[in-house]
């Protein structure tokens, strides 16, 4: 298969997207194992952003947007989809060449497509990081977004890293002239051992989470388990562990806490008036984590 | 005569920020040139999406030298003080001058190479630059808009050697990232600049760039039968984001023009930036869009034209899904209830609040506008209603329109949904007034009830600081009563709408409430139990600031809850007054004299009315303020504005009026030769009141000189004429009626003296002048009109 031909399947994007971002010396990660509403909060951007040291990698994650969920009823909407996360730092000085080096790869004619780089300046204010940037547009649609951090955990980010989030299905639908997410071709439409459709894995995956999210979850059990993780975030980072305390347990914490909260919300169980008051609350468990790692980072420098 | 040429070329500038840059920049380096004494014949700034561009042209090679004389020491002071001035200055003893006893010297400077000091002058600008919002990246410490890649510059075909940090000045810069074959290309001054951009897809002018935009867009229509919707803003914005723009026509399906064409446009400009295409002659929008593309296609731009139809219509599905689920079941009551949890704003309660305010004062307004109180109430609630639907909160800048159609939708009449989509008009100075009854009704309440509210809670505009839009909603409610003619108390309903703001007194109730064991009873502010958490002592004292500015410092030496209740009781107690006259307010007389040391409760109402009319005058006084604004842009002179307000009228139709027929009796000859004649009445009487008190009562016709009776016929000929005129608000005619005294008053001055030794004479003529002053005074404060 030539480089410049299109893929023929989301996973071979996928493999694609890998072999490129591979070949550029990244490291190429695998998903990070908690629920998670964003690649950005995967360790390896939320954390690794932070500190001295030069980091680059690339991965795969799986992201929950329980409110998103449409019973498989809506084309374009997935309460989980895949988000393709790069993360450049210090992000090199040729990084947009670079991005579009990756559309390139997965078959994109950049003579005959419209792209464009329009002002989205980043932010999550759950984690306490923003970064200016771009939403990238191919004719007329956002397949990327692209940032250059300037704050995670409410810290400077020095040196600055840069990263690049890819909407997989979206990219994927475009690529391949898909009008329905679940009719993407998952697998080579001509595989041997017979084509699957994206539908085929997921559809049934987002109708009992849509469910789940909607109506299933018992909010007094997730609010209990919320509380449950805002205490250990503390714990954690009060133990002494080889003179470090236990920053790394401690995020996972906070990104359990972080989706317990995106649930409830799904679950219309938070009031306008406590939304803020939430937020406030994950943004400063993960300042804690934030501040412990960089001392740990600069401590080892 | 040499040329600067300076590029700073980065990364994708956002389209809203280059304007600014390219007058900022353009800006600093004159500025700077003219600082190090380099007067140039011609700058220009250009901005694009990856580059900020000054060409200067005629610079002088160098600085010009100069000659500057130095005084020294006196002849014959201690050598040191002269090997000191020697030393300074770099010249020898010969080359002194002596004069007036003291040595002089002639210190020659030779001007530095122009091409040192744009080095300086490109570092201080670039590390200087205002960007709205500005970044670090890499490792370094830089901070530009996105990061800066390279800088070309050039001053008289050279290179000139500067480095900011690490990136080195040349003659290079690159053309357009995806057409560019070579991209990167070398230029020594602007036409090569300027042409080799070109070649390689890049225009480099905004204005071009909106041109070619305009152009290729009216052609691509033109050719289809169609006619493309402009849009300036969106013009400009989409000249920001192409370097090579390139308008490609695309279709849209025409499943889609059920929908409302302004929920369409919206949806294209916002989320896409599309501009819309209709069909000439015909109401409605085609079933097109046009996109500027960044780059010219070798297939003509049929991909991306395919691309971007099918981005429009997920994105016109999802209008679709909120225009169909808006009108489902009763959609009003439910937004309704809805604006129950949106806060307005913290201190002025939510939205619902503020609807149940806008209600209550529409009311008030209908029938001094024509319109049908209970429609104006029923209009006013609704009209905030699609605040809480779907497509509003997708589109927050379809506000009432959407709630228009909805209206129209759920069966409302015309008129009531007219108002309900036009009551945030106008929105700008372009933007038409209404003019509906029921319209003006509910646009002025929505507007007067934004102005009492953030002036209740001390939120006015400062300088250039205006978050919350208080100058438009004022100009808007000028322009409505203006335009339409409305006859307003604007001091009584912004008075009597103060008390309307719940969150207010809820506040003061709550400081009541805190104080201790307030009896119950009637006598007790009660609302339901708990709502109120105990406010914090500082907040406190900013609510009392608003209301009385001695307040806080009062607030911190009460000792006890009587005290308090006796210092700000009234507040409450006014409020029921104004709002409930016919009730008998809770503070009874026997209360307020036994436990509040008040005589009785007209004394506290007295009080809290004159809170509130100290609270309405700084209101209007700020609505008279922008009413001299918009009258000195039509022209009309600000002294005679000046006259005009001073007399304290707030009825701006009136006060208008006044000001045209003052400004054209001024223009007469009897105008001007008047005017002569007060100020020289008021001069006389300013100078006498010095000496002693002036005489009281009125004047008597003396029988000589004729000239002093004449003066007397003539006031008392005018009185009953002006009484007329200002009665029927005949403004020309009041001073018609003025006119006839200048005769007389030219004749007096001419032929009295009117500090004759006989007092009984002098004290005639003096009252004589007071009654002209007077006279005149009913029109306007003459004092204040110069010339």
């Amino acid at each position: 298969m030539s480089a410049d031909a299109k893929p023929r399947s989301f996973q071979a994007l996928i493999m694609r997207l890998n072999q490129y971002w591979g070949d550029q010396g990244c490291v190429i990660l695998q998903p990070h194992d908690e629920q998670v509403g964003a690649g950005t909060l995967h360790p390896a951007t939320v954390l690794r952003a932070l500190g001295p040291k030069p980091w680059n990698a690339a991965y795969v994650q799986p992201s929950r947007r329980p409110g998103d969920g449409r019973y498989g009823e809506n084309p374009n909407r997935l309460q989980h989809y895949y988000q393709y996360q790069v993360i450049l730092k210090p992000n090199p000085a040729n990084m947009q060449d670079l991005y579009l080096g990756s559309l390139r790869a997965i078959g994109l004619d950049l003579k005959l497509h419209d792209i464009r780089f329009v002002e989205d300046d980043w932010e999550n204010p759950t984690v306490g990081a923003w970064g200016l940037g771009w939403e990238v547009w191919c004719d007329g649609m956002e397949v990327s977004q692209y940032t250059y951090f300037q704050q995670v955990g409410g810290l400077d980010v020095s040196p600055v890293a840069g990263e690049l989030t890819y909407g997989l299905e979206r990219l994927a639908m475009y690529v391949f002239g898909v009008d329905n997410v679940y009719d993407l071709p998952f697998n080579d439409p001509d595989s041997p051992l017979g084509a699957i459709s994206y539908g085929e894995v997921f559809l049934e995956n987002e109708r009992q989470h849509s469910e789940a999210n909607f109506h299933g979850y018992d909010v007094d059990v997730l609010k209990g388990q919320f509380e449950d993780m805002e205490r250990q975030v503390p714990l954690m980072l009060a133990r002494n562990y080889q003179n470090k305390a236990l920053v790394l347990p401690a995020y996972d914490m906070v990104l359990k806490a972080s989706h317990l909260f995106n649930l409830m919300n799904a679950r219309g169980a938070i009031a306008v008036a406590e939304r803020a008051s939430y937020i406030g609350r994950i943004r400063d468990l993960c300042k804690m984590c934030a501040q412990a790692w960089v001392d740990q980072q600069e401590e080892a420098a | 005569m040499p040329q600067l040429l300076l590029e700073l070329f980065s990364e994708e500038i956002p389209a809203r920020m280059q304007g600014n840059a390219a007058r900022d920049l353009e800006r600093m380096a004159r500025d700077g040139l003219a600082k190090a004494g380099l007067i140039s014949e011609g700058l220009k700034a250009f901005a694009g999406p990856r580059r900020l561009t000054l060409v200067v042209e005629g610079l002088p090679i160098a600085q010009p030298d100069t000659a500057e004389e130095m005084k020294g020491p006196r002849v014959g002071s201690p050598d040191q003080a002269l090997d000191g001035f020697l030393r300074k200055t770099g010249l020898t003893r010969d080359q002194l001058v002596e004069r007036d006893g003291l040595y002089f010297g002639v210190v020659k400077k030779t001007g530095r190479p122009t091409a040192e000091i744009i080095a300086e002058l490109v570092e201080q600008i670039v590390r200087g630059f205002a960007w709205p919002k500005s970044m670090t990246w890499g490792t370094g410490k830089l901070r530009w808009v996105r990061p800066l890649q390279r800088i070309l510059c050039v001053f008289n075909r050279e290179v000139v050697p500067l480095e900011i940090d690490g990136i080195v000045a040349g003659d290079l810069s690159e053309g357009h990232r995806f057409l560019s074959e070579t991209r990167v290309f070398r230029a020594r001054d602007f036409d090569e600049y300027h042409e080799a951009l070109a070649g390689h897809f890049v225009v480099l002018d905004v204005e071009e760039r909106k041109q070619r935009i305009l152009e290729g867009a009216r052609t691509l229509c033109f050719a289809r039968g169609l006619e493309l919707v402009e849009d300036e803003g969106l013009l400009e914005e989409v000249a920001g984001l192409a370097e090579w723009p390139t308008p490609i026509l695309g279709d849209m399906d025409p499943a889609f023009l059920d929908l409302p064409p302004e929920v369409i446009r919206t949806s294209m400009r916002t989320h896409q930036k599309y501009f819309a295409v209709k069909t000439p002659g015909q109401p409605g929008l085609a079933p097109h869009f046009l996109v500027v593309a960044n780059i010219e296609a070798p297939d003509g731009g049929k991909a991306i034209a395919a691309g971007n139809a099918k981005v429009l219509s997920a994105r016109l599905s999802d209008a679709r899904f909120f225009w169909d689920e808006d009108r489902l079941g009763e959609a009003f009551d439910r937004w309704l209830k809805k604006l129950n949890g949106v806060t307005f704003q913290a201190k002025l309660g939510t939205m619902a609040e503020r609807v149940e305010r806008i209600t209550a004062l529409a009311r008030e307004i209908a029938p001094l506008v024509g319109a049908d109180p209970d429609k104006a109430e029923r209009a006013a609630r609704l009209a905030k209603a699609d605040l809480a639907s779907d497509m509003v909160g997708e589109f927050p800048e379809l506000q009432g329109i959407m709630g228009g159609y909805y209206a129209r939708a759920f069966g409302l009449d015309d008129d009531v949904a007219d108002a309900v989509r036009d009551h945030y008009r106008p929105q700008g100075p372009g933007d038409a007034v209404p003019t509906a009854p029921l319209s003006v009704a509910v646009a002025l309440a929505d507007k007067l009830d934004t102005l009492v509210g953030f002036f209740a809670i001390d939120e006015k505009p400062t300088g250039s600081k205006d978050p919350f839009a208080l100058r438009r909603a004022a100009l808007g409610v000028i322009r409505v009563v203006l335009e339409n003619g409305v006859r307003l108390e604007l001091s009584a309903l912004t008075k009597v709408h103060l008390f309307r703001i719940e969150s207010i007194w809820r506040v003061l109730d709550v400081v009541f409430r805190n104080l201790g064991e307030f009896d119950s009873g009637d006598r007790s502010f009660g609302t339901d139990e708990g709502v109120f958490e105990p406010l914090e002592h500082s907040s406190i004292m900013t609510w009392l600031d608003v209301y009385d500015e001695d307040a806080a410092g009062r607030w911190e030496d009460i000792e006890s809850q009587v005290e308090f209740e006796r210092r700000f009781g009234f507040y409450l107690q006014s409020r029921e007054v104004a709002l409930w006259p016919e009730e008998r307010p809770r503070y009874d007389s026997e209360y307020a004299a036994n436990r509040l040391g008040w005589a009785d409760w007209n004394d506290l109402r007295a009080a809290g009315e004159r809170a509130a009319v100290r609270f309405s005058g700084g209101l209007t006084a700020f609505l008279a303020d922008r009413l001299k604004v918009l009258l000195r842009d039509q022209g009309k002179r600000h002294d005679l504005v000046d006259a005009v307000f001073a007399l304290g009228d707030d009825d701006l139709v009136r006060i208008v009026a006044r000001v045209e027929a003052l400004s054209g009796f001024l223009a007469t000859e009897d105008g001007t030769n008047l005017l002569q004649g007060y100020k020289r009445a008021v001069n006389i009487l300013r100078a006498e009141e010095k000496k002693g008190e002036l005489p009281t009562g009125a004047p008597s016709r003396a029988a000589a000189p004729a000239e002093e009776g004449a003066l007397f016929d003539a006031l008392t000929a005018a009185a009953p004429k002006l009484d007329a005129a200002l009665a029927a608000e005949d403004f020309t005619g009041a001073m018609t009626a003025l006119a006839a005294l200048r005769g007389p008053v030219d004749a007096f001055f001419e032929k009295v003296l009117v500090n004759s030794d006989v007092p009984e004479e002098r004290d005639n003529r003096l009252r004589l002048l007071m009654q002209v002053r007077d006279a005149m005074g009913r029109v306007a404060d003459f004092s204040l009109v110069t010339g």
